[in-house]
Parts: structure tokens; sequence; C-alpha cells
């Protein structure tokens, strides 16, 4: 795909997606774009989610087949060490530990290093291969999805009556670090900022920039775009906090209402979520629930001691032993090796 | 191989993307970089479809009519059956921390050799036919259509892949290319692409018992040979069982090890040791192939070739197995075997007759890496071992893929080698153990047809090799798998002249002392010790 095509393409589509409900605002359709779609793109991500993930669970894995990072369980007195355990699993509670590890610290990710090829005069054949270090991948996603959970959490005030105690523990926490009126919370500044790393990387790193798709842009573009109208509406362009909450808890406890006097931002907001919620489930975004079924993680190194069945396996055409001797008869005899059935004279 | 560029040249590398987006960019099979198409008798012999003589040069590859509807339901089929292909159609987030993991890239720079873009060769097809948004929105979606070209371009990359997974390791969710190539090629099959390589392999080990095409009768005469030369060395003659039934143990090693120099010393390791345990073993010819080339082109080959080994074991009432030193081997017998053709409830859980020793992480396989099973000798005092005996050697060790990411084998051959050499250096440690590089041939790519991309693949392992070479003096490549030690001469001759190659067993029977014997003053390949060089010369 040309970079036109994925970078502009989806960059004028968020524009436009801002500009469709800033209009239905004004013009008085709050009510859609409030409730129906809302409820619309609430019910898509649901069913679409639950449906990929069928897909998946329903799909069989024939084989056992896990990535192994480290030394298996072989003679007692070879030394496995925590490490080793985590990472070549042999039982579910190391797996368990496995799948932790990488859902919730990216460990795999953590391993990435850049490889560079350097001239080097002192070798024959002139290069010499140096293996950096390079964590800045990974700091820059472990900073956007841990940004973005906070920022879901927080949320969840708007959906309640009364905010649990440790959803408003985790928002002063937030809001401890930066002291400004109103409360600047930590967790938006950190996703603006890793959304910008990962869309800078994806232009600027030639190699990642010829693999990317519109597929990979658009979710960048419209996180960003919610992120921007989520400040601009608490910092900037204030809407009525609660006219709000009154909106979003009448969705969540099916008493849907329209309060007068939030201001458009509030919908161009609400309709990008929407339109994200729609575009979860066929897209990409669904490595989130994907990285669970992923078999080369989540499986036990233990092939060797604990059998696995699977269900479609059929038994083709073999060549037996009798097909071989049946062959070679003559000269086996002649060689020396035992038959199991004479040569007849 | 005229054409093949000299080292220096081949080390420069250029890794800038090319301006043209890549499904723009139609591939150009270039000489060298792959390898033959397969002789239609192959595929007679084994039954798979659409036999016929093509060559990769050519413009028209003879596809069946209908072959684009083939090759979709052979896709269709696999996606239904393996929730890995599924999955890792639809959850790659191209964040490219695969890219520059995959040696093929390192030594190429071409970007359709990053993992995630020689899988996006794949996933386009997949959202063109198989998503709703591929279909509707087409190339926006990321999808295209499957034309003559991309199975072209599916074809040259998919045997651009060793299955080696070191990407996987880096992938945040696991993406494995391995599985994806593997599933790839067995769709290509589908449409009668196959490489000669392989294919001929595979007929020939279906067949007669090995790849190298050996019939049992060959196989016994060459392991005489074996015994003579261990006689000529060591004054000890091994005396195997062959197609015995009743013995303890079946021992099986890959083809590679009695085929060709270096790995018949290994083979050569594996008899006497045996000899010095008195060890209760049949070799076979019928189970004559530890490795397994058709798991290189499907998973039903793989099982078809893999069914010898307990059909044997049975045949020939052992009770347990025993197997050599061999990457993708032990990839099939761990991860593979138990599912296809177990179980193996006609064995007994392998216990070894010397020390009593019962190797519990294989009671339901019955097969036993011999690995294990020499570290068990060696950490219970049973074998006597004269270290200095190889100290004309100073090794590394090459972790093999398949040992290392579908296994974790890693300790028990560092722990051999710590008991049978004193000079033992490691490669860097983003090289070895799970980020160990590929040799550059694995997965059947090892034809001479294909040496500019082997060369290539090979570089990052050669340049870890280079530096342990350079600082240590490190003289030998020590591996346990025998396409290791059938293409790295070819590689080290390449890239780091002055390297030898070496299964750990050639290495442990040159330490061992055996009971009997005569004065040692060669190791296996006849080189003289330390300490007898001048002997030597004198006596030539």
């Amino acid at each position: 795909m040309s970079f036109n095509l994925a970078f502009y393409f989806p960059l004028f589509s968020v524009i436009v997606l801002l500009f469709i409900p800033y209009a239905g605002a004004k013009v008085g359709l709050e009510m859609f774009f409030g409730i129906i779609i809302p409820y619309l793109a609430f019910v898509i991500l649901f069913v679409g989610f639950i449906n990929r993930i069928v897909k998946w669970a329903r799909t069989p894995v024939p084989y056992r087949i896990p990535t192994t990072c480290g030394q298996n369980k072989t003679l007692p007195w070879i030394k496995r060490t925590i490490r080793d355990k985590f990472e070549n699993p042999d039982s579910m509670p190391y797996v368990i530990g496995r799948m932790f590890l990488e859902v919730c610290f990216f460990r795999s990710l953590f391993r990435n290093m850049k490889t560079e090829l350097k001239a080097w005069q002192k070798y024959p054949e002139g290069g010499k291969l140096i293996y950096w270090s390079s964590k800045w991948l990974w700091i820059g996603a472990l900073a956007f999805h841990y940004a973005l959970l906070t920022i879901l959490l927080r949320h969840l005030r708007f959906f309640m009556e009364e905010t649990p105690v440790v959803i408003d523990l985790l928002e002063r926490l937030d809001g401890f670090f930066i002291l400004y009126l109103p409360t600047v919370y930590l967790s938006g500044l950190i996703l603006l900022a890793a959304l910008m790393y990962l869309l800078l990387r994806r232009i600027f790193d030639m190699k990642i920039r010829y693999i990317s798709l519109a597929a990979d842009y658009f979710p960048l573009f419209i996180i960003l775009a919610i992120g921007i109208t989520g400040v601009l509406m608490r910092y900037f362009y204030r809407v009525d906090m609660v006219a709000v909450k009154e909106l979003t808890l009448g969705l969540a406890t099916f008493h849907p209402t329209i309060p007068e006097g939030i201001g458009a931002i509030f919908y161009m907001h609400l309709f990008l979520v929407s339109i994200l919620f729609i575009y979860f489930p066929f897209s990409k975004l669904m490595h989130a629930p994907g990285v669970f079924f992923s078999m080369t993680r989540n499986m036990a190194g233990n092939n060797r001691w604990k059998r696995h069945e699977n269900p479609w396996e059929y038994d083709p055409q073999h060549f037996t032993y009798m097909d071989q001797e049946n062959m070679y008869r003559k000269q086996m005899k002649k060689a020396g090796i035992p038959l199991e059935k004479e040569i007849e004279e | 191989m005229a054409n093949v560029p000299n080292p220096e040249e081949l080390a420069k590398v250029g890794y800038r993307p090319p301006a043209t987006p890549w499904m723009d960019n139609k591939v150009e099979l270039k000489k060298g970089i792959y390898c033959n198409a397969a002789n239609p008798k192959w595929l007679e012999i084994l039954d798979y479809p659409y036999p016929r003589e093509w060559s990769v040069a050519d413009e028209d590859w003879k596809l069946p009519e209908n072959w684009k509807e083939i090759f979709l339901a052979a896709f269709e089929d696999r996606l239904n059956r393996y929730r890995s292909l599924r999955l890792f159609m639809d959850i790659c987030v191209r964040c490219g921390a695969c890219a520059d993991k995959c040696h093929y890239f390192i030594g190429s720079g071409d970007p359709k050799n990053m993992p995630v873009l020689r899988a996006e060769l794949l996933r386009s097809i997949y959202r063109r036919y198989f998503t709703v948004a591929g279909k509707i929105f087409g190339r926006l979606a990321g999808a295209r259509d499957l034309t003559e070209d991309v199975l072209k371009e599916l074809f040259y990359y998919f045997h651009q892949c060793s299955e080696c997974r070191r990407c996987s390791v880096f992938c945040p969710y696991g993406i494995d290319m391995a599985e994806i190539t593997i599933l790839g090629r067995e769709m290509l099959s589908s449409v009668g692409l196959n490489i000669e390589w392989i294919m001929a392999s595979v007929g020939n080990c279906y067949r007669t018992g090995s790849h190298i095409g050996a019939p049992p009768h060959a196989y016994k005469d060459t392991v005489n040979f074996f015994c003579d030369e261990c006689e000529e060395v060591t004054g000890i003659r091994p005396n195997p069982g062959f197609n015995r039934k009743g013995a303890e143990i079946l021992f099986v090693a890959p083809s590679g090890d009695y085929f060709a120099d270096p790995g018949t010393y290994t083979f050569m390791g594996y008899l006497l040791l045996f000899e010095y345990l008195g060890l209760d073993y049949t070799l076979s010819g019928y189970a004559a192939e530890g490795g397994n080339f058709g798991y290189f082109m499907s998973h039903e080959m793989g099982k078809r070739l893999n069914y010898k080994m307990y059909s044997e074991a049975k045949r020939l009432g052992v009770k347990w197995i025993l197997g050599g030193e061999c990457g993708h081997m032990w990839r099939v017998v761990n991860q593979y075997m138990d599912t296809w053709n177990g179980p193996a409830d006609f064995l007994e859980e392998p216990v070894s007759p010397i020390t009593g020793t019962k190797f519990e992480n294989a009671t339901a396989t019955k097969m036993v890496h011999i690995t294990e099973f020499t570290a068990d000798l060696i950490k219970q005092g049973k074998l006597n071992l004269d270290k200095s005996r190889n100290d004309h050697i100073i090794t590394t060790f090459h972790d093999s893929c398949n040992p290392a990411r579908a296994l974790g084998l890693i300790e028990e051959p560092r722990y051999i080698i710590n008991n049978v050499c004193n000079n033992f250096y490691e490669m860097p440690t983003d090289t070895i153990k799970e980020k160990t590089f590929c040799c550059g041939s694995g997965s059947g790519l090892n034809a001479d047809e294909n040496f500019e991309l082997r060369m290539r693949g090979g570089l990052p392992r050669a340049n870890a090799l280079r530096y342990v070479h350079e600082k240590h003096g490190v003289n030998h490549l020590s591996c346990v798998c025998a396409v290791d030690r059938a293409v790295f001469p070819a590689l080290l001759d390449y890239w780091v002249p002055g390297v030898d190659v070496n299964g750990l067993h050639e290495m442990v029977a040159n330490a061992l002392v055996i009971p009997g014997e005569k004065e040692r003053k060669t190791d296996l390949r006849y080189r003289p010790l330390k300490g007898f060089e001048s002997e030597e010369t004198a006596e030539d």
C-alpha cells in the first residue's frame, strides 16, 4: 500500500468523522449521536468481539507448539532457573505465569533489540553485526496501553451512580503529579505522547513505513482524535459535566436521555469512540483478546510426557516395513539382515 | 556457482526498502535465491497432486487450470483446521519487532524477508477472500487478488524462511512465521508447486528408508565401514545390531550422520560410545532416518515419514527409542510424534540400562535425546573421559533452531562439551540459546542451486562465529543437528575459513577411554592429537 493511501486516507477519514457529529449536534441530531449510534456501536462491538473469539475458539489446535525460550524440564540435576520455568513452562501454573508476563509486561517485546550491520575493516568480509538493546518500542507500547487502561477505568465514573473507591483512588493518583487547576491527569498526557511516538515511528522508520497499512494509521489517528477531543473538553472548551453524566448514566441504565446544553465537542468525542467500537472487532485491535489464544505462548512444553490429541487427525497412506522388505528381500538377505519372510525357493 | 558474489560484496547489505509499495513490486526470481522445481516422479511415488515437468525460471509454471480455486480451497481448509493460521492472519499489528530478527532479512535486506511482510504476502490474500472488509474495500483494507505473480511470490518467499522460529521469540503475540510457512508450503503443494531438494529427500525416505536413498543393505554396509574406521583409530570394533528383534533400545540417527563428513564422525562417536557401554541396541534399515523432510512440505508428509519410528519399534519389540543429534527431528519428536503416531503404549518408559536413571520427561513419547542419555552417563560417572584428547579443538556451541526453540535443549549439550573438551567459548549472548541464528539452510533449503540465499541467511551465525574465532581462536563449531553438519562446512568456507564442524559425540568418542583400546594418536578424523603432531609427520 502506498504511503499516501495508508497515511492520508485514514487521516482525512478521521477529520471527516470529526465533522459529522459536530454538524449533527448543530442541527439538533443529538438523539442520533448521543443515543442511537452509541448503542449500535456497543452492540456491534459486543457481537463482533464474541463472534471472532468463538471463531478462534472453535478452530482446533491440532498440535502443541509452544515457542520454548529456556531450558526444558529434563534430568533432575540440570538446573532450571526461574526464568527457564516461565519461558519454557512445563505445567499450567507456569503457563499462567508466562501469559501474565506477556499480557501485563509485554515480555516478548522487552526482548526487542536492534540489529545493525556495521562496516568493520578488521574482519575480512568487512562487516560486523551488532545487536543493540532497544527498549523504546516496549516503553512506548507499555505507556500507551497502561495510559489507555487508566483512562478507561477513570471513565467508569460516568457510568455509575457512585464512583467506586478504587476508581476514586486511581483518579487521585493520576491527578497527583501535575499541580494545576483543573486537575491535570498524567494518563492523558502519556497517552498522547505514546501515540505520537508510535505514529512518528511508523512514519520515519523506513522499514515500518513500508509495511504499514491504512489499518495501522487509522487506529492511531482515531485514538489520537479521541484523546485530543477529551483533553479539549476537559481543559479548554469545558462542557457541562453534570449534563454529560446524566447522558452517560442514562445510556448505562437503559433510560437514555439527552440533557440540554452539552457542547458539540462532547458528541464528537462520543462519536469517535463509537466508531472505534464498531471498528474494533474487524481489525488488528483484536490482538487484545488474540494474545490469550496464542498457542506458542499459552501451551506447556510437556509434549514428551503428556499426549496432545488432535481432533481431526487421520491416517494417511504409509509405506510399511513389509513393503520395504518385499522390495529389497534379496539384497537384505545377502547383507545378513534378518527377514520377516524368507525367500521362497 | 560462478555467479555468487564474494563475501565482501555479499556483506554489503542495504536495508532501505524500495520507493514503490510492496504490492506493486512484481516478484523477481533471482537465480541462487531459489531451489529447483521437483521432479514429477517423486510426486507420483508420494501420491501428491499435479506431477509435471516445470521450471522456476520459466514464465509458465504449467499450473492446473483452476489453480486459484484449488489454492483458496486449500487455504480455507487450513483456516478451519489450524487455529494458529486463523489467529496469526488476524492479530498482527505490524509493530515490526520481528523485522530485523530474521537471518534472511539481515543477510539479504529484501523487505519481503521481514517476517511481518512475508506473512503479509499471505495475509493480503486472506483479507481479499476470507474477510468482509477485504472483499468490500480491497486494497484499502490491505487486500490483493491472487494472481499467478502473487503465487510465484509466495513460492519464492516461503522458500526463504527456514521455519527457525526466531521471529516468534520476539513477537509480542507469539506469531510464528514457521507455522505460516509450513501451511503456506502445503497450499503451494496443493497446486503442485514443490522443490526438488525436499521432494527427492522425501521420496527417497518414504521408499528406501532415508533421505539419502540408502536402502537397508547399503545402510548396513556404511555402518560396517564406520566400524572399520573406529577399529583403525581406536583398536575397538563396535558391533551394532541391525534390524535385530528383542534389543532393548532402537537407535535412530539422522541419515546425514552416515552420509558425509563431518556427520560420519558423529556416527562413529555413537557407535564407540554404545560399544563402550555394551548397550543392547539395534539400528534399523526401515526406521533409518531421524530427520524428516516430509515435515518441510506438509504435516501429512511429516506424519507419513515419522510413522516408521514407532511402527519399527513395535515390530522389533524394543523397550524404548534413543534418538541421535538432529535439529528438526527433535522438533517433530517433541511436538508432533505422539499426536501423529502415538500413543506408544507398546513401549516402556525409558530407563537408562547403565545408570538406572528414569527419563521422567519422556514417559509418553518413550524417546530420549542422546545428549540427555550421555549427560546422565557423565553425571553418574560411568564414562572414563580424557579431555586432553580434544585439546587440539577450541570449540563453540551452535544452538540449533529446533532444539532451542521447539524443545529447550540448552544445558545438556553444554554439560557434555564441558566434560569432554577444555576449550569452550560461547558466541555473543544475542546469538545463542533461544536467540540462536539458523545455519541459513534449514527446512529443506540446503540445495546447491540455492547457494547465495544460504550464504546470506548464514551471515548472522557466521558473523557471531567470526567474533569468537578472532577473539579466542575458536576452530570448531559443535552442534547437535545433522543439517548443520551438512551445510556449515560450505558456509564457513565462505565466511569463516578455518573453522570445522562437529557433532558432540565425535568429541565424546575422542575423549572416551575404552578398555582395551590402542594408544590413541589421532582423533576420529586422523588428525594428530596434541603431543603427537611431530610423530604423525614422521610417519607420513
